[in-house]
């Protein structure tokens, strides 16, 4: 037992759909583990715990060769919101939730969700502006305190 | 496979200390599996979950995963951690002798 991981500490710093599902899939099934988790959103990362943004992440249709579109086509307009459509009704057909639900079931699990200070005085957005799952916003130091004893995953 | 012993009978575990015989399993040993990792007490909403994790795994070959959990044994997911706060879907699943769920969500 002396190898378990017993803590984590997730960086979230890409707002695409496909950037934070697989953070939060982590973040679930540590809990799950009843590992301790603490999920750090920062950068572009700040979309899925945004209040105006974090219903509607998109997948990214440009520059992501795994998805197989053309760049060209990836950048029409509405591109973007089809792929997503498509693959939120995959996922939802899995029983995979949507990322409200997801953050809203991972926070109840006991996770603390914290926002990113340099992120937020950069984009002017205050703790009102995050969801209300959100414990608090914190500078790097703080996060390097929380994170303080377990693994670090960045993504 | 290790052999441990609850109330009073011997019961052949996996590594994880899940049970090979679900059969094996009867309700008065759970309270000592619970000791075991760390539930000092089984309250009637612990056995709320056990009792329905061990119906479906019965029922359907699989146990559900703490969201399906949440959804369908009457205890919503933060009551799950307060009850079971190491992992509710593995432990209630330990303590109802029967596999661990699979699943990633």
């Amino acid at each position: 037992m002396a190898d378990e991981i017993e803590k984590v500490a997730i960086v979230i710093s890409k707002g695409s759909l496909e950037g934070v599902y697989p953070a939060l899939i982590l973040a679930n099934g540590a809990r799950s583990e009843g590992i301790d988790v603490a999920l750090f959103f920062t950068f572009f990362g700040l979309e899925a715990i945004d209040r105006r943004h974090y219903e509607h992440l998109k997948v990214a249709s440009v520059g992501n060769p795994g998805l197989h579109v053309a760049t060209l086509a990836g950048g029409l307009p509405g591109v973007s919101s089809i792929v997503t459509h498509y693959m939120e009704r995959k996922m939802d057909h899995l029983d995979i939730p949507p990322i409200p639900e997801f953050l809203e079931m991972i926070a109840d699990s006991g996770a603390g969700l914290y926002g990113c200070k340099a992120t937020c005085d950069l984009f002017d957005l205050t703790k009102e502006d995050l969801i209300d799952q959100v414990e608090a916003i914190i500078t790097v130091g703080d996060f390097y305190h929380l994170a303080a004893g377990g693994q670090i995953i960045y993504t | 496979m290790p052999t441990v012993t609850y109330a009073g009978t011997d019961v052949v575990v996996n590594d994880e200390g899940f049970f090979e015989n679900p059969e094996a399993w009867t309700p008065d040993m759970a309270p000592e599996i619970a000791q075991n990792l760390g539930i000092d007490t089984l309250t009637d909403r612990h056995w709320q979950v056990i009792n329905f994790m061990r119906q479906e795994y019965l029922a359907k070959g699989t146990a559900p995963s703490v969201r399906a959990l949440g959804k369908t044994s009457g205890v919503e997911v933060k009551e799950l951690y307060q009850l079971f706060p190491k992992g509710p879907a593995k432990l209630a699943a330990m303590i109802a002798g029967i596999p661990k769920p699979i699943g990633c969500i």
